[in-house]
């Protein structure tokens, strides 16, 4: 029995030895390891640029070639609108006055700063008003958001108006860019009617007036206003005139706060979108921004070519 | 009352009137600013005519270049750092401005009390402002899309090739003016004026004059057929369509002369196709019939020209 017992507690006591020594050698053998991968580690976190969780976002080196200089433009989405190289003399302040880009950079401030008062603005006669005053004062940040989209919007319009203005100074309408300078001229209405119907939201007496100011305009359009040229004669009245449609109703009241609403944040911004992306894209496929070009002389002008114009291939603005 | 620098200070301290005392400092520069660059070229350009050898071998722009320079430049880091660069100051701007100032918020809106003046939101000042001279449906609808229309027409009827893509005065002058008088003179002016020099009742306050809520202006607005002593309807309507057709044909004929007055200028006439010549002339006249019904407004005291049981120009 002691024999039993005793061969018994030494098998017992093998096994524990055995997995004693199986864990010690594991122990003895991971240290070793342990200490080579986790320096690995350390040194990789030195150069996160070369882990696979890097490479797999950022696909291209980080260095001064022009090939990655050009990749790492053409290979990120949001950079993909550049080329990957323009006009040397196009990044002078003086050509382009930024204000295009400006414009942009505003939408989208104006996009993140509305789509946040959006949390907060129920549009409704009885509500509107009420959640002005509660941005105002209780929601943190809330007055300095409506400021900023106000301001914004402000800013935005200035900024379209100049870039027209640099657009027209430096002839960038013409040939071949004549589609493009249409689809600005919509963009610039597009953006002062978003400016417009944003107007009437906050249901104060400020807004209530400028939009009646407005729309009381449409009354008087020719035929299909009531108060306009031949629209009585054309059966227009106040309750089925263009102005009704606007508003929908006779008044400036809670279907025309409505209606305002889902102009300002829903349809005129995918409008907009819609006709900036024609417009950015029109921008690189006519040949890239217009210059600075090298000047043309007077005993260099030549016959009109009638016909279509060929593609440009090369959309980097150099010709 | 004059000198009220008070309610001078009131009219531009309004919250939503900022941007426009903004587009008094930043249109101006920024015209300034093109037209220095258009000189610059315009000197550049007057060299290489002088000079054909020069004109052979030059660059031709007013900017540094030596041969060998690339002439383009990488978006990463060149443009991409400005851009950046320029979002951050505009956040900053945008930042300060809402920190300083609240966007302006009045009391409930009350269809029974009518603000005096009641303006539009400054942008379409311009618009309201043209009220005064014309009938809402001019003003507020056909002027507005004739706006639209006539911008969107620019790049098919300038049949002038010079000037792509550089600033430039003495290569598209007629353009240039045709514009500048459209969008400063008619546009940004009327705003101003609708912004600073109009008050209660939509009537003239010079700067620094108190805005006085029960001044009466007895203005004795007569129609044109009127003055001529026309009593008949018909014959009124006749005759102002005579008018108006008058300051068409003679409007166009002065464009005409306007286009033919320097060689430069006959030659890119000769390159129009007639319905070219015919829209320009035709948006131009529609453009300056503006000034010229406030000229008829203000000097003679004429409502309006044409009367008809439909409607009045």
């Amino acid at each position: 029995m002691p024999e039993e017992n005793g061969s018994g507690a030494g098998k017992r006591a093998g096994l524990l030895d055995t997995v004693k020594e199986t864990v010690k050698q594991d122990l003895a053998g991971l240290k070793g390891v342990l200490a080579e991968k986790g320096k690995e580690e350390l040194e990789a976190l030195k150069e996160p640029e070369k882990t696979q969780l890097f490479r797999s976002i950022f696909r291209v080196k980080r260095d001064d070639t022009p090939r990655s200089r050009a990749l790492s433009v053409l290979t990120n989405v949001f950079f993909h609108l550049h080329p990957a190289k323009i006009n040397r003399d196009a990044v002078r302040y003086s050509y382009t006055w930024g204000m295009g880009g400006m414009s942009f950079y505003l939408f989208l401030v104006l996009t993140i700063t509305g789509l946040l008062l959006m949390y907060y603005y129920h549009p409704t006669k009885a509500q509107a008003y009420r959640d002005i005053l509660y941005l105002h004062h209780d929601v943190p940040f809330g007055q300095l958001l409506r400021n900023m989209h106000r301001w914004g919007a402000h800013l935005m319009i200035i900024a379209v108006w100049l870039h027209m203005l640099r657009v027209f100074l430096t002839g960038s309408y013409k040939r071949p860019r004549e589609f493009n300078w249409c689809v600005g001229v919509i963009l610039m209405v597009l953006t002062m009617l978003l400016s417009f119907t944003g107007y009437l939201l906050p249901d104060d007496q400020l807004g209530f007036w400028a939009v009646t100011v407005g729309t009381n305009m449409a009354r008087a359009t020719p035929l299909l206003g009531h108060e306009g040229p031949f629209g009585a004669q054309l059966g227009m009245t106040a309750f089925n005139d263009v102005r009704f449609a606007l508003l929908g109703g006779s008044i400036v009241d809670a279907n025309a706060l409505l209606r305002a609403y889902i102009w300002h944040c829903i349809a005129i911004p995918l409008i907009a979108s819609v006709f900036m992306g024609v417009h950015f894209w029109r921008v690189r496929k006519d040949g890239g921004i217009s210059g600075p070009a090298p000047v043309m002389l007077e005993s260099e002008l030549k016959e009109e070519k009638k016909g279509p114009r060929p593609v440009i291939l090369r959309p980097s603005g150099t010709r | 009352m004059w000198g009220d620098w008070h309610q001078l200070w009131h009219i531009v301290s309004v919250p939503d009137n900022v941007p426009i005392v903004a587009l008094l400092f930043l249109v101006p520069f920024y015209t300034w600013y093109g037209f220095r660059e258009a000189f610059a070229h315009d000197r550049l350009i007057g060299q290489l005519e002088a000079d054909p050898q020069m004109a052979k071998t030059h660059h031709r722009k007013p900017y540094p270049y030596k041969t060998g320079w690339d002439k383009e430049v990488h978006v990463w880091p060149y443009l991409m750092r400005i851009e950046f660069l320029a979002a951050i100051i505009l956040t900053v701007i945008l930042m300060f401005w809402s920190i300083t100032l609240n966007a302006p918020l009045e009391e409930p809106a009350n269809p029974s009390l009518t603000m005096n003046p009641s303006k539009a939101p400054w942008y379409f000042l311009g618009l309201q402002e043209m009220l005064v001279y014309f009938d809402p449906w001019i003003a507020g609808v056909v002027m507005p899309s004739l706006i639209i229309v006539g911008l969107m027409a620019i790049p098919y009827i300038d049949a002038n090739p010079l000037g792509n893509g550089y600033y430039t005065y003495k290569q598209r002058r007629f353009s240039i003016w045709a514009f500048l008088i459209g969008f400063l003179a008619l546009w940004c002016v009327m705003i101003v004026v609708g912004t600073f020099i109009r008050g209660p009742g939509w009537q003239w306050f010079w700067p620094t004059q108190t805005w006085d809520h029960n001044r009466l202006e007895f203005a004795v607005n007569r129609n044109l057929h009127e003055i001529f002593g026309i009593q008949n309807r018909w014959i009124a309507a006749a005759f102002g369509g005579a008018v108006v057709g008058l300051y068409f044909v003679v409007a166009g004929y002065l464009m005409h002369r306007l286009c033919m007055l320097t060689e430069f200028s006959r030659k890119i006439y000769q390159r129009m196709t007639l319905l070219q010549i015919v829209t320009l002339h035709t948006l131009l006249i529609l453009m300056l019939s503006l000034p010229a019904k406030m000229a008829v407004r203000l000097l003679f005291r004429i409502k309006y020209v044409l009367v008809t049981p439909w409607f009045n120009i």
